[in-house]
């Protein structure tokens, strides 16, 4: 009797000195952005153009590029990867040809950012001149997101359990009306969080978006999908070793802004999905 | 006594294994037909190939004939024609999630039917032929999940009566039912036999006495033996009925 008391207690132990290291670091890390970051965020800061070699001034073109870069990756990828996944959970048999297809979208979850960055440079920069432009890069990261996309969609329907299915059917409605009328109505909130996560990745990413869209220096907001445009992790990477004598304030602000960005979507992902768990019936 | 159904020589197989074996029996217009037998007898998927959900398994092969009023539902019915007209109710209440007012709605609109005064007409009328109006008719916006068990499955009914059936099929479905609840749907079932051709699967072997009109027995895939209701608990033919009836085995 005492053994498993006492073995409760060093499990217990074990397991709250892991949960412990486990946030530490991202504890300290945000505690630390916070604090060093905080001062710079001033109106001039977020909404004002960068000065003096980007030592001085505002940081607002990155934030609109970000913005801009994540509404075009979204305007990519979610209708396909959303209409890819459909079809690959609710029609599609179970053959050689779309195992190999799961396969291939497993893979491309797996391939090094950097590689798409290679990718969307040789594709759409180079050999469909769409030059180094917000398409280019949007095409970029939409195509980078779409595992992620296809992947939390097929979960999304897969949790709808089959017997509305078999109750749809049975009541006469073609697959198309089973898919619209039953299974994509109760998918949708896991749907949407799965997509809100994957927008919030592909807008912290830096190497596909190297040679695709972002600038380097330029003080004015992007007019048309076909210009480059400033965008905050890029921008970061080049406070950070490109430009000499940067005041750590501008650097860790840019951090906050990014990092906050995230923050919000990953937020309002999970403030869907709680919601969604209270009002869930099944 | 008109033939409604008319099975010739069907076979059933899941992954090859054979679940109905070479079955020949008619069912008759306005009839309750009892399918009884124990698990694995092969009455389900008899009666889900009447409507071809057994077709949602893409392992499942079919061969034999099944005709709906002389028509092959195979080859000359489109199938989800023969699904409105072949209704099924569930062994588990199945609401989808949705209003009561929706959930009987849902098959009508797949079906084309927008106006909302024909909508609440034929929610009504199915909601009173399943004999579940009344404890219902106030909350009709209310979500089907918050009705108790025995309500969900009346509403189950109505919701394949709702877009007029010829054919109501059930699969065992009192079996998550109390007995008081399981007496309302047998109620339900006698009153809808003037305008219905129903079968009605299972286990519950009193269940087939009381309600239907004639009662088959299935075994390991076999049909053993099909009469008449009275007949075939009174005298059954087949020592191997017989055993099961008096609950000797199974």
């Amino acid at each position: 009797m005492r053994d498993t008391k006492r073995a409760e207690r060093i499990a217990f132990a074990l397991l709250f000195a892991a949960t412990i290291v486990v946030i530490t670091p991202v504890m300290i890390i945000f505690i630390l952005i916070l604090i060093r970051g905080l001062p710079a965020l001033t109106p001039e800061f977020v909404f004002g153009m960068p000065r003096e070699g980007m030592r001085a001034g505002g940081i607002f073109p990155a934030i609109v590029g970000t913005i801009y870069l994540a509404l075009g990756t979204a305007v990519f990828s979610i209708p396909f990867g959303i209409l890819a996944a459909v079809y690959l959970n609710e029609y599609a048999g179970r053959n050689p040809l779309t195992r190999l297809i799961e396969l291939a979208i497993i893979n491309l979850a797996g391939v090094p950012s950097i590689v798409y960055g290679l990718f969307g440079l040789s594709l759409f920069v180079a050999f469909l001149g769409f030059g180094s432009s917000l398409l280019a890069g949007s095409l970029t990261l939409a195509i980078m997101t779409l595992p992620v996309i296809i992947t939390a969609t097929r979960e999304a329907l897969s949790a709808v359990p089959k017997s509305f299915r078999e109750v749809s059917f049975s009541l006469g409605a073609s697959r198309w009306q089973t898919v619209r009328y039953v299974v994509l109505p109760n998918a949708i909130p896991g749907i949407l969080t799965g997509t809100i996560l994957g927008m919030s990745r592909a807008a912290g990413e830096t190497a596909p978006i190297l040679f695709t869209v972002a600038a380097f220096y330029l003080p004015r907001l992007p007019q048309s999908i076909s210009d480059q445009a400033m965008v905050l992790p890029y921008h970061i990477y080049v406070l950070s070793t490109q430009v000499p004598n940067v005041s750590e304030k501008i650097q860790y602000g840019t951090v906050l802004v990014l990092v906050l960005m995230v923050f919000v979507l990953n937020i309002v992902a999970s403030y869907i999905r709680s919601r969604f768990r209270k009002k869930k019936t099944w | 006594m008109v033939a409604k159904i008319k099975v010739d020589k069907l076979t059933v197989r899941f992954e090859g294994v054979v679940a109905v074996k070479d079955l020949s029996l008619t069912v008759e217009s306005n009839e309750i037909l009892g399918v009884i037998g124990p698990a694995n007898s092969g009455k389900t998927s008899f009666l889900k190939t009447l409507n071809r959900l057994n077709e949602l398994f893409p392992s499942s092969r079919i061969s034999g004939q099944v005709l709906l009023d002389d028509a092959d539902i195979f080859r000359q019915v489109e199938i989800q024609e023969l699904r409105r007209r072949v209704g099924i109710v569930f062994a588990m209440p199945l609401p989808l999630p949705l209003s009561i007012f929706d959930n009987i709605a849902y098959g009508p609109r797949l079906h084309g039917i927008k106006n909302k005064a024909k909508l609440v007409e034929i929610v009504e009328q199915s909601l009173r032929a399943a004999a579940i109006w009344d404890e219902v008719k106030d909350r009709l916006d209310s979500l089907a999940f918050k009705l108790s068990g025995g309500q969900q499955q009346r509403l189950c009914i109505a919701r394949t009566l709702a877009v007029q059936p010829e054919v109501i099929l059930y699969d065992e479905p009192c079996s998550g039912l109390d007995p008081i609840s399981t007496l309302k749907v047998e109620d339900a079932m006698r009153q809808l036999k003037q305008q219905y051709t129903q079968i009605l699967v299972t286990n519950n072997v009193k269940q087939a006495a009381r309600v239907s009109d004639r009662t088959a027995f299935f075994l390991m895939g076999d049909m053993i033996e099909i009469d008449e209701t009275a007949r075939l608990f009174t005298t059954p033919k087949d020592k191997r009925t017989e055993d099961y009836i008096t609950g000797r085995f199974g």
